[in-house]
C-alpha cells in the first residue's frame, strides 16, 4: 500500500465531525464529556512539567555520538499534563464504575490495599540485582506466594517468572518439550499438541512457537472435550494436550482425570490453562486431576489490576515430572536465609530450559496477589469461588427465558448464550453488545468461544452485589424484549451516548495510521 | 469479608431463584475424586490492617535504594518519578479497565497508547512502534523472530554487548523455531566487530547501545553491512533515558529497535513489571508482534482510535499468529507516556545530560581510587570497572556498610564467565556528590 488513502477523510483535529449528542458547542465539549486533542496538538514550547537542576559542564564521554537532532516531543507544564490524562481517563469504562461482565477475563474488584502495599519503599525502590542479603523480605514474599500457589493447586512446584497468561503457557509447553527431549535423549519425535476447538487463541499460538503442530479436538454436544475423539487421536506422535478447565464455555470438564490417564499412558503431558481458576479456587486442586502444569493469571483470580491491557503475571505450577525443567531464576530457602538461583550452572540436579524474561518475574503483581490472598485467607478464597459460581448461575437463571443458553445445566463462573434468540430479528450479537454500552455497561465477551454461534459469554465475578446483578439482568431483559419488538434500527445505531460512536475498524486496518506526524504525510504500512 | 458483597440473605434468595438447595449443587459437574475436602496449610482471612502489618514487615527487611547510596543498573535504573505519574496511573478508569476491545468506551486508553507509540517512535528514531511488550528482554526475543519472518533466514548474531538476560530470553524463545543464535562472548572492550560476519544466512544482528559494559557505539557501518547482505539490524536499548543524549538507533540505520522503558515512569520494583518498547521501519509493520492502536473515524466522522491490524494476533490467527503474546504492559506504558509528557523535549534532554554529567563525575573520582580501573572509554550513565579482587566480595562488603555498589558481572554471566573482577556502576540524576564520595571511600577501604 502506498500514498495517502483518499477514501478515508480523517479529521486533523479532535473537534471536527458531527457534534456528540447532537448539540452544537464551541469546542465540541458536551458538558462533562470533554474533547481532548493529542498531546502533540497541545504542545506548549518552552513549558516544562519537571524541574531539573542544570547539569554541570563536563567533557562528554559519548564518543562523538551525541544527539544533534530534536526528539520531537511536545512540551507542557504539570497542570496541562494532569488535565490531559484526567480527561483521557474519563473516556474509559472501568470496574470501578460498574459491572464489567467480560467472560473469560475475570474483571473483579481490584483492592486498593494491593496498590498501597506494592508502593511501600521496601518493594518499589528495590533493585533486582541487589545482594540477596538486602532483599530478604522480597525473596520471602515470593517464596510464600509460591507456597500459596502450590497449596491451592495441589502441585509440587511453581515457576514464578512468566509475565502473563500466554507467557505462562509458553513456560508450560517449553517444560513439556524439555521433558520429552530429556526422556528421549534428543529432540523429541513427538510433533503434535492436542487443543480443543473451544480454546483461547493463545493455546494453539503457544504450541506453534514451541515447534509443535496443533491438532484440534472437537467439543461434544455438551460443550466439553469429546473424550472419544481425543482418545482416537492418541499415538506416539502426541506430545501433550492443552485443556482449559473450567473451559471457555464456562463448564467444568468432568473427564479431566480420565483424560490425564489417557495422555500419560500415551507418553504425553497434560497442560491445563488456568485462566478460569477463579471458579474452583479452594474447592478443587487441579493437581488432584492429574495435570502436569497450569498457569495462573494473577490478574484474574488474584485481583491484580488489568491496567487497560497489562501488565499481568502468569506463574506456572508444575508436576514432579516437569519441575526439573522450570526456567531460571527461582528462590531457595537455606540456612542463611533466602537466595536466588539465576544460572543453570548453579541449578544442581535441575535442568532449567532457559530464561523467560529479564530479572525475576512480575514482583509488583506478586505483592498485590499476596495482599489479596492474605485478605481472603483459605476460608475466603473458597467463598470467592462459591460466590463467583453463584452469581453466574443467578444471571443465567434470570436470563434463560429471554436469551438462549448454549448448554443445559449449571455453569461455573460464567454463563454462555448463543444468538438463537436474535434469529431473524436483524440484530446481531455485536449490536446487542453495543446497545448495552448505552445502558451503562461494558458488554459481555462476544463471539468467543468460537464453538458457539454468536457467542455471548457473561462473567459477573464474585464482587458484584445482588443489587448490581438485578440491575444488569433488568437491562438485558429489556434489551431482549426490544429485540422481540422488532426495533433493530435502535440496535444498529448503538452506541449513541459514548465519547465516540462505532469506529471504522476496516478503514483503520486498510491504511494504518499508527502515530501522530507533524502536518502529515500519514505513516502507512506496506502490504 | 470486605471484597464480597453478597450477604447470606442474598445467597439464599439467589439459590432459591436458581432452584437449587445449596451452592454445592452448582458444582455437580465436578466428580467426587476432584473435590478437595482437606485443609490448606494457609492462613485464614485477615483485617486490612493485619495484612498491611504483615506485608510492611516484609518490606522493612529490604534495603530500599532510596535510603542508601545505590549504583545499581544493568537494565533497571533508579530515576525520580514525578508524583503526578503515580497519581494518574492509579485513576480507576486506567487501573481497572481491560484491553480496549470496545473502543467506544476505551478511547482514553487507546489515545494514550497512540501517544505512547508516537513517543517510542520519536525517541528511537523509527517510523512505527507497537503498544508495548512484557519487557525489554522479551521484546528482544520477538525482534529476532520478526527478523526471521521478514528475511526467511535462520541465523541471528547476538553481540557480546547485549545484556545476558536479553540473550538468554532470545535463546530460550527461539530454541524450537529453527533459529540459530550465534551468541558472541562478553564484549568488555567495546571493540567487537561484527560487520565481517554478516552473511547470506544472517537474518539479523542484535547489538545494544549503550552496551551492557557501558560503551556507546556508532552502529551505522554495521547497519550498512547488514543491509548490503540482506540482513536486519536490531538495536537494544536497556536505558531509555540514554536516547535523550545519544544519536538514535534509527539515525544509525536500525531496522528494529527494542528497549526497556522502565526508566521512565516505572519503579525498579525488584525487576517487574516493566515495559518493553518495540519500534520498526514502516515497511515491516505487518510483521510486528503485539498490539497496535491506530487512528480512524467514528460514524459521525469524528477522529477516534481502535486496536488495529489484529489479523496478526493469536485470537484471530491462532497457531498462525506472529506471536503467542496476548497482553501488553498497558499501565507501565501509560506511566512511561505520562513521565515523558511531563519531561517534554527540554526535560528529556536535560534529564539525559544530568545523568551523563554524574557518570563523568563518578568516573573521574574513581580514577583516583587505587585498585579500581574504569574500563569504558565511552559511556552514558553506566560503565564497567575492573577491581583488584572479586567484585561480588566487594559488593557484599559494601552492602554491609549500607552502600549498594553496583552489579558484579558474575551476577549477570555466572561465576564461570571469567568476569569475577568486573563491576558495573550506574548513576542517575538522583546520585549525589556524597553518594559518590561514599562509594569511592568504601571501595578504597574494601580493596585495600
Amino acid at each position: 500500500m502506498s500514498g495517502h488513502s483518499k477514501d478515508l477523510s480523517r479529521p486533523s483535529h479532535a473537534t471536527q465531525g458531527a457534534p456528540a449528542g447532537g448539540i452544537e458547542t464551541v469546542h465540541g465539549h458536551q458538558g462533562l464529556r470533554l474533547e481532548e486533542p493529542l498531546l502533540f496538538e497541545i504542545d506548549n514550547p518552552g513549558a516544562v512539567g519537571v524541574d531539573l537542576p542544570d547539569p554541570a559542564t563536563v567533557e562528554n564521554r559519548l564518543g562523538g555520538l551525541e544527539r544533534h537532532t530534536p526528539v520531537g516531543l511536545p512540551s507542557a507544564s504539570e497542570p496541562e499534563i494532569v488535565r490531559h490524562f484526567t480527561r483521557l481517563s474519563q473516556k474509559n469504562y472501568a470496574i470501578d464504575m460498574g459491572t464489567y461482565p467480560l467472560g473469560s477475563c475475570t474483571m473483579k474488584h481490584n483492592p486498593r490495599l494491593n496498590e498501597k502495599m506494592v508502593r511501600l519503599p521496601g518493594f518499589a525502590n528495590l533493585h533486582p540485582m541487589q545482594p540477596d542479603s538486602t532483599t530478604q523480605g522480597a525473596l520471602e514474599l515470593i517464596d510464600t506466594l509460591a507456597h500459596w500457589l502450590r497449596e491451592l493447586t495441589g502441585m509440587p512446584a511453581v515457576a514464578m517468572s512468566p509475565a502473563a497468561g500466554a507467557h505462562g503457557e509458553l513456560c508450560g509447553v517449553m517444560a513439556i518439550r524439555a521433558a520429552l527431549d530429556d526422556r528421549e535423549g534428543g529432540p523429541t519425535a513427538r510433533r503434535r499438541i492436542l487443543v480443543p476447538d473451544s480454546a483461547h487463541g493463545t493455546n494453539p499460538a503457544t504450541a506453534a512457537v514451541c515447534g509443535f503442530t496443533v491438532d484440534a479436538i472437537p467439543s461434544d454436544a455438551r460443550g466439553r472435550v469429546d473424550v472419544k475423539a481425543f482418545a482416537d487421536k492418541l499415538d506416539d506422535d502426541v506430545a501433550g494436550i492443552m485443556i482449559t478447565n473450567p473451559n471457555t464455555c464456562g463448564l467444568f470438564e468432568p473427564d479431566m482425570i480420565e483424560i490425564a490417564g489417557l495422555i500419560h499412558d500415551a507418553g504425553g503431558y497434560f497442560y491445563c490453562d488456568g485462566a478460569n481458576f477463579n471458579a474452583i479456587v479452594g474447592r478443587v486442586r487441579p493437581g488432584d486431576l492429574g495435570i502436569d502444569c497450569m498457569h495462573i493469571n494473577l490478574h484474574k483470580t488474584f485481583s491484580t489490576p488489568h491496567g487497560g491491557g497489562g501488565p499481568g503475571a502468569g506463574p506456572v505450577v508444575l508436576s514432579d515430572a516437569l519441575a526439573p525443567f522450570a526456567p531460571t531464576p527461582w528462590v531457595v530457602h537455606g540456612e542463611e536465609g533466602f537466595s536466588l538461583v539465576e544460572h543453570g550452572a548453579d541449578a544442581g540436579e535441575a535442568k532449567p530450559f532457559g530464561r523467560l524474561k529479564g530479572f525475576h518475574g512480575q514482583m509488583g503483581m506478586f505483592v498485590r496477589a499476596y495482599a489479596y490472598m492474605l485478605s481472603h485467607g483459605r476460608d475466603g478464597l473458597r467463598q470467592v469461588a462459591n460466590d463467583a459460581v453463584l452469581n453466574a448461575n443467578y444471571v443465567m437463571a434470570q436470563l434463560s427465558d429471554v436469551m438462549t443458553a448454549a448448554f443445559d445445566g449449571p455453569c461455573m463462573h460464567e454463563c454462555l448464550f448463543d444468538d438463537r434468540f436474535l434469529k431473524d430479528s436483524g440484530v446481531t450479537t455485536l449490536d446487542f453488545a453495543k446497545a448495552m454500552i448505552d445502558e451503562g455497561y461494558h458488554p459481555m465477551t462476544m463471539y468467543f468461544p468460537l464453538v458457539v454461534h454468536g457467542a455471548m459469554l457473561i462473567e459477573p465475578t464474585e464482587t458484584e452485589s445482588k443489587r448490581e446483578l438485578d440491575n444488569f439482568i433488568a437491562v438485558v431483559r429489556s434489551l431482549a424484549a426490544r429485540v422481540q419488538s422488532g426495533d433493530s434500527d435502535a440496535f444498529a445505531a448503538a452506541p449513541r451516548l459514548t465519547p465516540r460512536r462505532r469506529l471504522d475498524e476496516t478503514a483503520a486496518a486498510r491504511s494504518p495510521v499508527l502515530r501522530w506526524m507533524p502536518d502529515t504525510p500519514t505513516v502507512e504500512a506496506a502490504e | 469479608m470486605r471484597y464480597l458483597p453478597l450477604t447470606d440473605n442474598d445467597r439464599a434468595e439467589m439459590l432459591s431463584a436458581i432452584g437449587v438447595g445449596s451452592v454445592d449443587e452448582l458444582f455437580v459437574d465436578v466428580p467426587g475424586a476432584a473435590r478437595f475436602s482437606g485443609d490448606f496449610d494457609l492462613s485464614d482471612h485477615m483485617a486490612e490492617y493485619q495484612v498491611e502489618a504483615t506485608i510492611a514487615a516484609l518490606a522493612a527487611r529490604n534495603v530500599s535504594t532510596a535510603d542508601v547510596p545505590s549504583f545499581l543498573g544493568a537494565g533497571a535504573y533508579r530515576h525520580h518519578i514525578p508524583a503526578s505519574v503515580d497519581h494518574l496511573v492509579q485513576r480507576g478508569e486506567f487501573l481497572t479497565s481491560y484491553t480496549p476491545y470496545q473502543p467506544e468506551i476505551s478511547q482514553g486508553t487507546l489515545q494514550a497508547l497512540f501517544e505512547f507509540q508516537t513517543m517510542v517512535a520519536l525517541i528511537t528514531g523509527m517510523d512505527v512502534a507497537n503498544a508495548s511488550m512484557y519487557d525489554g528482554a522479551t521484546a528482544c526475543a520477538e525482534a529476532v523472530l520478526m527478523a526471521q519472518r521478514i528475511t526467511r533466514r535462520h541465523k541471528a548474531i547476538v553481540s557480546g554487548g547485549v545484556h545476558p538476560h536479553y540473550r538468554e530470553v532470545t535463546e530460550t524463545q527461539s530454541r524450537y523455531l529453527d533459529i540459530e543464535i550465534d551468541a558472541r562472548p562478553p564484549d568488555l572492550s567495546g571493540l567487537e566487530e561484527l560487520a565481517g560476519d554478516v552473511g547470506e544466512d544472517t537474518a539479523c544482528v542484535v547489538v545494544q547501545n549503550p552496551g551492557v559494559f557501558g560503551h556507546v557505539r556508532d552502529f551505522g557501518p554495521l547497519a550498512d553491512a547488514c543491509h548490503a547482505a540482506g540482513a536486519l539490524l536490531v538495536v537494544v536499548v536497556t536505558e531509555a533515558v540514554s536516547l535523550g543524549a545519544i544519536r538514535s538507533p534509527g539515525e544509525m540505520g536500525a531496522d528494529i529497535v527494542v528497549a526497556e522503558g522502565q526508566s521512565l515512569g516505572n519503579a525498579q520494583g525488584f525487576g517487574g513489571p516493566y515495559v518493553g518498547l518495540f519500534a520498526a521501519r514502516e515497511k515491516y509493520v505487518r510483521q510486528m508482534p503485539g498490539r497496535l492502536a491506530g487512528e480512524t473515524v467514528d460514524e459521525d466522522g469524528r477522529r477516534g482510535w481502535v486496536l488495529t491490524l489484529s489479523t496478526r494476533e493469536q485470537h484471530i490467527r491462532r497457531e498462525k499468529a506472529t506471536s503467542n503474546i496476548c497482553t501488553n504492559s498497558g499501565l507501565c506504558a501509560l506511566a512511561f507516556t505520562i513521565h515523558l509528557s511531563l519531561l517534554g523535549e527540554g526535560g528529556f534532554r536535560k534529564l539525559a545530560a544530568l545523568n551523563h554529567a554524574h557518570a563523568v563525575a563518578l568516573a573521574e573520582r574513581l580514577d583516583a581510587v587505587a585498585g579500581v580501573d574504569v574500563l569504558s572509554q565511552t559511556f552514558f550513565n553506566e560503565f564497567a570497572v575492573r577491581l583488584r579482587g572479586p567484585a561480588q566480595e566487594a559488593v557484599d562488603a559494601l552492602a554491609g556498610r549500607n552502600i549498594l555498589a553496583g552489579v558484579p558481572a558474575s551476577r549477570l554471566y555466572g561465576r564461570d564467565a571469567g568476569l569475577d573482577d568486573i563491576l558495573l556502576l550506574a548513576v542517575s540524576e538522583l546520585t549525589r556528590d556524597e553518594d559518590m564520595d561514599a562509594l569511592c571511600r568504601g571501595l578504597a577501604e574494601v580493596l585495600a
